[in-house]
């Protein structure tokens, strides 16, 4: 590992100044901020990220968790994963996010991981892990040793020739279905951007991931009230039963009226060079009565422009079958 | 960890098992490489390096941590407890005398990280089943294979005292 700097930020202002210096927040950043490090600190380790100086905000007080005057809910940058799947309003209005964190990682990494990290976790795209592989995403323009490698775990939604990496986060996938915004401060000010607009494709440059510029800090995500008599539910498959990556997986958060879907939001995780919500397989079963078949012309509808790769075409499938069986737990017609 | 480019050291004070250290370490040095080359504290293994394993699980402030992705440094007052501080050859912890009574074990190399798990997991949501304790010891590998007989380890020291609770 290159050594570092160690500084800890006194407060905000102070950190995203430093943090300004940097060229760039995305791949190969000088300056980096630290909370939880469960992702940071493993690429260090990997020589993938080489950071000559590190901001620890862990202690910036933006650990707080609380209900809006909107009825929504505010959840702090530093927030463990661990206190927000467990929170008594996240569990009662938010379940799909609750059921998302505990199906992530292990338990000592969802009590060390925190929101704003987990929205900026890395792939795990074995040639972006390896120094020694080519990889766009890492070292922009050595090519992509995946798309004619080992591809299995990869990426059939929004892929490009240069990058088919996997979002691997299990909370970008609920968030993505409940229209989080995330809240980031900077150097100009305070934004918000909406959680469908945070993650970027990866076209030509698969080494920028997010809309975050040099010494913009992540403050807080916000969460719309809950839609009234929702259900919602987080489904995941994978190799092994816990402690593993999705192969696929599906948020969905269903409004049924007299049988018939008021209201859908969707998004599947595991398949999606970002989190990847499907506005397609909502309009598929906005105003449709809650049956099978309904379901599975919406699983259609989200899959239809997925691009297999050598390994990874029983994703395709794997896929629509987990978004019919997530439907089908939802309106509970399983 | 410590590699010979390092020049600058930061300096840190731990407190490890209610003992406090004043150290000056490598930034790059992570919670278990400290506690184990600079406190001599080797319970804490390390399998990994790489938050994969388990076997470096410690207790920061309550709460079970992979101490190979912790920096020492970051670590300035916090409540560190390790394998050392949970109980003593003479004094077991109720689930280290679980995991020799129920035969949890073979080489030993992961016992401590999933001591350290286990003793915080009965402090933590978990519902009855020998499922749920599975699912929350799936950071904890075992390549031994001994699984069947640590979860019967923890379910044994779980249903000891919840059978106190009621009783």
């Amino acid at each position: 590992m290159k050594t570092f700097q160690l500084a800890r930020a006194s407060d905000s202002a102070e950190a995203i100044a430093t943090a300004a210096r940097a060229t760039t927040a995305q791949q190969g950043a000088e300056i980096r901020f630290i909370a939880g490090g469960t992702t940071l600190l493993d690429l260090m380790k990997l020589n993938v990220e080489q950071p000559g100086k590190l901001i620890d905000v862990s202690r910036l007080p933006l650990g707080q968790i609380e209900a809006r005057p909107d009825g929504g809910l505010m959840i702090g940058a530093v927030v463990r994963n661990s206190d927000l799947a467990h929170h008594p309003l996240v569990r009662r209005d938010y379940a799909v996010l609750s059921e998302a964190l505990l199906s992530g990682a292990s338990a000592q990494l969802r009590n060390m991981a925190t929101t704003a990290g987990n929205l900026l976790q890395r792939t795990r795209c074995m040639y972006f892990r390896a120094t020694d592989m080519a990889c766009n995403k890492r070292e922009p323009g050595s090519g992509c040793a995946a798309i004619s490698g080992a591809n299995r775990s990869l990426a059939i939604l929004g892929t490009s020739e240069h990058c088919i990496a996997t979002n691997p986060s299990d909370m970008n996938v609920a968030l993505a279905a409940l229209e989080a915004s995330i809240h980031i401060r900077g150097t100009k000010g305070e934004r918000s951007v909406p959680m469908a607009d945070f993650h970027l494709l990866p076209g030509n440059t698969p080494e920028r991931e997010t809309v975050l510029e040099a010494g913009d800090l992540i403050t807080h995500v916000t969460l719309p009230p809950p839609a009234p008599g929702s259900r919602s539910l987080y489904l995941k498959l994978r190799d092994r039963t816990s402690y593993e990556f999705a192969l696929a997986s599906a948020a969905v958060i269903l409004t049924l009226d007299n049988g018939k879907l008021a209201r859908a939001r969707i998004a599947l995780g595991g398949v999606g060079t970002r989190p990847w919500r499907s506005v397609e397989a909502e309009s598929a079963l906005t105003g449709q009565p809650a049956t099978e078949s309904v379901f599975r012309k919406a699983a259609e509808a989200a899959l239809h422009d997925a691009r297999p790769q050598s390994e990874n075409g029983f994703k395709v499938e794997l896929a629509r079958r987990c978004l019919v069986h997530a439907l089908k737990l939802a309106a509970r017609i399983a | 960890m410590a590699t010979p480019e390092s020049t600058e050291t930061v300096a840190v004070g731990l407190l490890v098992n209610g003992k406090k250290h004043d150290l000056r370490i490598d930034p790059r040095t992570s919670l278990l490489d400290c506690l184990r080359e600079n406190l001599q504290l080797t319970g804490s293994k390390k399998g990994c390096d790489h938050g994969q394993c388990g076997a470096c699980t410690v207790h920061v402030n309550g709460r079970r941590v992979n101490s190979c992705l912790c920096l020492a440094a970051r670590h300035e007052g916090d409540e560190i407890i390790t394998i050392e501080g949970v109980g003593q050859p003479e004094n077991l912890h109720p689930l280290q005398a679980a995991f020799v009574a129920c035969d949890a074990y073979q080489c030993g190399y992961c016992t401590s990280g999933q001591i350290m798990s286990a003793v915080a997991l009965l402090q933590e949501p978990c519902g009855p089943e020998d499922g749920d304790v599975k699912e929350l010891m799936s950071g904890n590998l075992c390549r031994c294979g001994a699984y069947p007989n640590i979860v019967a380890a923890i379910q044994k020291v779980r249903r000891a005292a919840s059978a106190q609770k009621t009783g």
